[in-house]
Formats: structure tokens, sequence, C-alpha cells
């Protein structure tokens, strides 16, 4: 990655143009050309120092729902755990965390109801409970990170 | 938002195409003509559908290998003002208000930080620490030991 690499990076986290030509315009918001954008965005994807480029969408005001959840797993059963967990199409992250509630997972459902049809589901398939934690209330969203 | 908007959603929760004409390529594929794709696009970005366009950077490869999820037991009543405050800093890229589940878990407030060491990450939970006086109990750093999913949010 070099300073173009991060320029980018720093720049196109947000505010990328919807016009006829928005790579050109972006590219020379940068100072280089849209090729040259159009390769390195492709390279920065491959390489995985990107997950994505595009949209973002927030998907509650599609209709749908979110909520992070956690569960309290023994070490012995967390594998098997982790494979009931994460082989539910609504488990869009799940993570270990150092903490006696060791397994946070967001759900992400296309209606409200299927976050409770999902936990029911885990609980059931799991044996052990789910802590449901919906957000109710948002202060920030961004994830910006300078490269 | 409708069918059609959601069609837009489907095509390009994946990503945008990397042509120099990426809504004339959506376009086609969606049998209309770019100016309605641009249309519901910027339609889509005033309403808050599209939070926003452009890179999403993977945070670990960029170097910020501690991720921490800080939790905080606020005051009901000063949660939200606080909260509002603590979502402004710079290093806190998420900020949510969640419920208490009493007795496992008694933290209403969420901020995640990033940082590139865990030292890091306690230099700026130290600061939110610090914003909350006096109206904070408790408080917790939860790091993430291992990513066990990650496949984003898809509709």
């Amino acid at each position: 990655m070099d300073a173009t690499d991060r320029a980018i990076i720093n720049h196109l986290q947000g505010g990328f143009p919807i016009c006829e030509h928005p790579y050109r315009v972006a590219a020379e918001q940068i100072g280089i050309s849209e090729d040259d954008l159009l390769t390195r965005l492709q390279r920065l994807l491959d390489e995985k120092t990107l997950t994505r480029f595009g949209p973002m969408y927030q998907i509650e005001r599609m209709g749908g729902a979110f909520s992070l959840a956690a569960m309290s797993v023994p070490e012995a059963d967390f594998g098997r755990v982790a494979e009931i967990v994460n082989a539910l199409p609504e488990v869009a992250h799940n993570y270990e965390r150092a903490h006696p509630l060791n397994m946070w997972f967001v759900l992400a459902t296309g209606t409200p109801g299927g976050i409770a049809a999902a936990i029911t589901k885990i609980e059931s398939a799991t044996g052990h409970r789910v802590i449901n934690m919906p957000k109710e209330r948002e202060y920030f969203v961004g994830a910006r990170f300078a490269a | 938002m409708d069918k059609f908007d959601r069609a837009i959603v489907e095509a390009t929760q994946g990503g945008l195409p990397l042509v120099s004409q990426p809504y004339h390529v959506l376009a086609e594929k969606l049998a209309t003509t770019p100016e309605i794709v641009m249309q519901r696009m910027t339609a889509m970005l005033e309403k808050g559908i599209i939070r926003r366009m452009g890179a999403v950077p993977n945070h670990y490869a960029l170097g910020y290998r501690a991720n921490g999820m800080t939790v905080w037991d606020v005051l009901n009543e000063h949660v939200d003002a606080l909260g509002e405050k603590i979502g402004a800093l710079d290093f806190v890229t998420h900020c949510y208000r969640r419920p208490r589940r009493l007795p496992e878990w008694r933290y209403n407030l969420f901020a995640m930080v990033h940082g590139r060491d865990r030292e890091e990450v306690e230099a700026k939970a130290a600061r939110i620490a610090e914003m909350l006086q006096p109206h904070c109990r408790a408080c917790a750093i939860l790091y993430s030991t291992r990513i066990l999913k990650k496949t984003g949010l898809r509709i």
C-alpha cells in the first residue's frame, strides 16, 4: 500500500458521487486518473484491504431489523455452538469476545419478527440462552478508518 | 421503498461495478435507464437508506488489530446526552444505547473503539470514561479474540 492507496482510502469512505462518470470525478478529487483509480480499487479489493466498494445500506430503513445478541458458552461446547450460530443466514457477524458472555453476534432479518424467530432457533438447537440487546438508540455509525 | 429500490439494493449490496459508468451497467442489468438508477440511488441516500457511498476498509488490513467493544453503565437520565457526545468522538466507530439485561448485563451504552493495539484502545476508553463522569457506575472493554463469521448484512 502506497501514499496514493492511502489517499484513496482516506478520501473515499463516503461521498462517492452518483453521476455519469463517478470514478472520473472521484479520481480528479484525489489527483489521479480514472484508470489508475479503477485499477487500484480492484487491487485493494483483491488484497482484502477493502471489504467492499459501493453503497452501505441501513437495513432498518428497508423494513428489516438488526440486533446484537450474546451467549455464554462453555469452552468445551464452543465449537459446536459456533457452527450452529454461523449456519444461520440471519447471522451477519459473529465474534468471540473475552468475557463471561463470550459469543457476540449480529442478527439481520428482512422483518422485525425474524429476530425473535432466529433467537428461538438458536436456543433450541444449542440448549443455551441468548441475550438479545436490540439497539434502542443510535448515536453514531461511521466506522471510518485512517489509512 | 418499493420493489425497484429493492432490486437496486440487491444488485449493489455486494459492491458497485468497477467500470467507468457503473450506474449504466446497473441500469442495463435492471432493464431501465441510468437516469432512473441515479435518481433512485440519490433519493435513497437522501432518505438515509444508503448511509454512505464508497470504500469499506478492512480495519485489520489497515493495522487496527485491537477491537474493543467498550460498554458503560450510565444513569438513564444522562445516557442520551452523553451518548451523543461519545458518538461524536473521532475514534468511536459505532455508538448505541441498548437495554440492560440484569443480572447478566448491566451496561446500556456501547461504543466500539478500534486501535493498533490494546494500549491504544485503553487510552481511548480512558477518554470516554472521563467524559462520562460522574454519571457512569461501571464499565468494561470486551476485546474480540476471534472472528467466527463475517459476511456483512444482506437482504
